[in-house]
C-alpha cells in the first residue's frame, strides 16, 4: 500500500499545475498518468495560447508541460504509463503500471484531473475507417507525425474543429469544408478567420448526412439545415474526402468519481455529467477534489488555474499555511477574469448548477 | 456575417483603421480582433505602449495611433494571428502589408506570390519584400508583401499553389 | 515506404527515427521508433483493423487515445490489445482478430 499526502490522477494541464503547486507548498505528491509522456492534450497543441501572462498566453501548448511542472521538482513523484483502475469508498485507489505492476494507494487527499473524451455523432457510415475524432487526427499528426488522410471534412466549428482544421493545413492536408449545425461559429472568430483566408469554407447550418465508401471513407454527403435543425431536401451535396473528422464536443471523464460515490449532475453547458463541487473544487466527498475538463469542459488555460486552485485547497487541508489561501484567492480571481467575458457565459451558467450542491469551506 | 463565416466584412474592418491622415503618415497596425475573448499578449508585445486592453482581459484592444509606428512586433505575438501592419506609401502605386505565416513552404525574399483576401479568394499578384524570422516570434514568420496600394486593406494572406481547400 | 509520414512541419520537428520491423497478418512491415501499432499501420496505408460482428463491416480506430475500443487487435497471440496506445516493438506479430475478441493461447 502506497501511503501519500496527495494523489493526482491525470498529468494534463490541470494535474501538472496541481502537482507543482502542492509540492511547492511542502506537500508530498504522487502524480499518475496513463500515457508514456504526461502532458495530456497539451502535447498536441501547436498553437499559441490565449488568456494572459499567468495563463502562459502567447506560449505554444507543446512548450507548456515542462514549464508547468518539472519531473525532478522536490516533493513530486511522477509515475507515467500508470492507469488508475478503481477508486473505493474506503479511500483506496488501485493502479496498474505497464502490463503487470498492480498496486494500491491510500492518499490523504486525491485530485482527479482525468480530462474529457470525444463525443460521437450518428449518421450512416460513421463506423467506416476514415471517420475519426478531431483529437485522434491531432494525435496522429502532431504526436506520431503520420498524415491522417488526403482530404478532410471537419464536422463542428467549435474551437477544436477550427484549430484542428488549421493544424491539418499546416501538415499540408487540404480541408474541403467545416460544417456546423448551429447558425453561428462556436469557436473564437480569429481561429475561423485564419482558415477562411486559407480558402476553407465554414458552412453554418450544415451537417453531415452520411459517409460513403466500401473499405474506408471515399466521400461524404452534407446538407443544409432549416431553423428546426432538419435537413432541407434538395440541399444535399457530395464532398470528395477520404477523412471525416468529428469535433462535436467533449464529455468529462467521470467514471472513477462515479465509482467512489461523488455526486454528479447532467449539465449540457459543461459537456455532460459533471461532479458537484464547491468553490475550492472539492466534490461531495470530503477527500476528493477535481480540476480541469473533468470538472466541466472548458479550456487549457482554465484547466491550469483550476489545477493550481485544487492543489492549493487540498494542501491547505494537509497543513500548508497562509500561502495556500493566497493562491486560492488568486486562482479564483484568475478564473473570474478568464470567464468574465461573453464567451464565458456558458461556463458560468454551467458551474452555477454544480456549486450549490457542496458546502464551501 | 462574420459570426457565420469567419470573414470580416467591410464595415467590420473599416472601423479598425485609423484616420485617413494617419494612414498616409506612415505604417500602422490593424488589429482584426472583433470578439471579446480572454486574451492580452498584444498589450505586452508593443514596446511603445500603443496597445491597451486593461484589467479586464476580455476587452478588445485599443490602439493609440499617435504612438503606433507600425514596427510590426505585435504581428507574430498575437495567438489569433489577427494583427497586420499596413504601409500605404511603400513605393509609388504600391503598399506593403505584413502578415503572419505559419505554413510551409516559406516564400523567399523577392518571390512573386498570389495575394488573397479574407475569404481566401485571389486578389492580385504580390512580391515578397520581407521575411522576418526572429527568435521572439517563436516560429511565427512575418512576411512583408508589396501589393498595389488599392489592395492594402484587402490582402490578408497568400497562396503558393498546390492548395486544394474548399469543395 | 513512408508515404504518409510528415517530414517537414512549420512548428514541429520530426526527426528520422530508427526503423522497427514487424509483421501484419504475416506480412513484413516497417514502422518507426515511437509509433504505436495503429500509427505504424496507418503510415503503411492499413486502415481496416477489424470487422464488425454481424455485418462484417470494416472498422478502423476512432479516438486514438485508448478510450473507445475501436482498434482492438491480437498482438503476439494476445487478443484485445488497444493498437492505438500499444507501443510498436521490433518483431511484433500483429493480426486482425474475430469481432468477438479471439482466444488467448497460453
Amino acid at each position: 500500500m502506497v501511503n501519500i499526502d496527495l494523489l493526482i490522477v491525470g498529468g494534463g494541464p490541470a494535474g501538472l499545475a496541481a502537482a507543482s503547486t502542492a509540492a511547492a507548498l511542502g506537500i508530498q505528491v504522487l502524480l499518475v498518468d496513463e500515457g508514456l509522456n504526461p502532458g495530456g492534450q497539451l502535447v498536441k497543441q501547436t498553437h499559441k495560447f490565449f488568456g494572459s501572462g499567468e495563463h502562459y498566453a502567447g506560449t505554444r501548448g507543446i512548450d507548456i508541460p515542462q514549464q508547468l511542472c518539472r519531473g525532478d521538482q522536490e516533493n513530486i513523484t511522477i509515475m507515467a504509463d500508470t492507469t488508475v483502475l478503481g477508486c473505493y469508498e474506503d479511500g483506496v485507489i488501485t493502479a496498474l503500471t505497464g502490463e503487470e505492476k498492480y498496486f494500491k494507494i491510500k492518499p490523504q487527499r486525491v485530485i482527479f484531473a482525468t480530462g474529457a473524451s470525444e463525443k460521437f455523432l450518428s449518421f450512416p457510415g460513421n463506423d467506416l475507417p476514415g471517420v475519426y475524432g478531431a483529437g485522434a487526427v491531432q494525435t496522429l499528426m502532431n504526436q506520431y507525425g503520420v498524415l491522417p488522410g488526403k482530404r478532410v471534412l471537419m464536422v463542428g466549428a467549435g474551437n477544436i474543429g477550427i484549430i484542428v482544421s488549421y493544424q491539418l493545413l499546416q501538415a499540408g492536408i487540404p480541408v474541403a469544408a467545416v460544417v456546423e449545425a448551429a447558425p453561428e461559429i462556436g469557436g473564437y472568430l480569429v481561429h475561423a478567420s485564419k482558415i477562411a483566408r486559407a480558402g476553407v469554407p465554414i458552412l453554418t447550418r450544415h451537417t453531415i448526412l452520411s459517409a460513403q465508401g466500401d473499405e474506408a471513407v471515399e466521400s461524404a454527403v452534407i446538407a443544409k439545415l432549416d431553423e428546426n435543425w432538419q435537413s432541407i431536401p434538395g440541399s444535399e451535396e457530395t464532398i470528395d474526402v477520404d477523412t471525416v473528422c468529428l469535433a462535436v464536443g467533449l464529455s468529462p471523464v467521470v467514471d472513477l468519481l462515479r465509482q467512489v460515490g461523488c455526486k454528479t449532475k447532467y449539465v449540457p453547458q459543461l459537456g455532460g455529467d459533471a461532479p458537484l463541487r464547491n468553490q475550492h473544487l472539492k466534490t461531495s466527498l470530503d477527500w476528493v477534489y477535481v480540476a480541469g475538463d473533468v470538472a466541466g469542459v472548458e479550456e487549457a488555460s482554465a484547466a491550469m488555474v483550476e489545477g493550481r486552485l485544487a492543489g492549493a485547497a487540498a494542501s491547505a487541508e494537509l497543513g500548508a499555511g497562509a500561502e495556500a489561501q493566497e493562491i486560492i484567492a488568486q486562482c479564483q480571481a484568475s478564473l473570474d477574469s478568464l470567464r468574465g467575458g461573453p464567451v464565458g457565459e456558458k461556463i458560468r451558467s454551467g458551474i452555477t448548477q454544480l456549486e450549490g450542491g457542496v458546502a464551501n469551506a | 456575417m462574420l459570426k457565420m463565416t469567419g470573414i470580416a466584412q467591410r464595415a467590420d474592418w473599416q472601423a479598425k483603421l485609423p484616420s485617413q491622415e494617419r494612414r498616409q503618415a506612415g505604417p500602422y497596425a490593424v488589429f482584426e480582433c472583433y470578439q471579446e475573448i480572454p486574451c492580452n499578449p498584444c498589450e505586452r508585445a508593443c514596446p511603445r505602449g500603443a496597445v491597451s486592453i486593461g484589467e479586464d482581459i476580455n476587452h478588445i484592444p485599443q490602439i493609440d495611433y499617435d504612438i503606433c509606428n507600425g514596427c510590426g512586433l505585435c504581428v507574430a505575438r498575437c495567438p489569433g494571428l489577427a494583427i497586420f501592419v499596413v504601409d500605404e506609401n511603400h513605393a509609388p502605386g504600391y503598399g506593403k502589408v505584413l502578415i503572419p505565416w505559419e505554413y510551409l513552404p516559406v516564400p523567399e525574399n523577392g518571390q512573386e506570390v498570389v495575394a488573397v483576401g479574407r475569404d481566401g479568394q485571389e486578389l492580385c499578384s504580390a512580391k515578397v519584400v520581407e521575411v522576418r524570422r526572429a527568435k521572439g516570434q517563436d516560429r511565427t514568420i512575418v512576411l512583408g508583401l508589396q501589393v498595389p496600394v488599392e489592395h492594402v486593406n484587402m490582402v490578408r494572406g497568400i497562396k503558393l499553389g498546390g492548395e486544394d481547400n474548399g469543395r | 515506404m513512408d508515404l504518409r509520414r510528415i517530414s517537414e512541419h512549420p512548428i514541429l520537428e520530426f526527426e528520422d527515427r530508427p526503423v522497427i520491423k514487424f509483421t501484419f497478418e504475416g506480412q513484413s512491415m516497417q514502422g518507426r521508433q515511437g509509433d504505436t501499432i495503429a500509427s505504424a499501420l496507418h503510415a503503411n496505408g492499413v486502415m481496416v483493423l477489424s470487422h464488425s460482428r454481424r455485418h462484417h463491416r470494416p472498422r478502423g480506430f476512432f479516438c486514438a487515445i485508448g478510450k473507445c475500443s475501436s482498434c482492438l487487435m491480437t498482438v503476439n497471440g494476445v487478443p484485445n490489445v488497444r493498437a492505438c496506445v500499444e507501443q510498436l516493438v521490433e518483431g511484433m506479430d500483429v493480426r486482425r482478430q474475430p469481432a468477438t475478441g479471439g482466444e488467448l493461447k497460453w
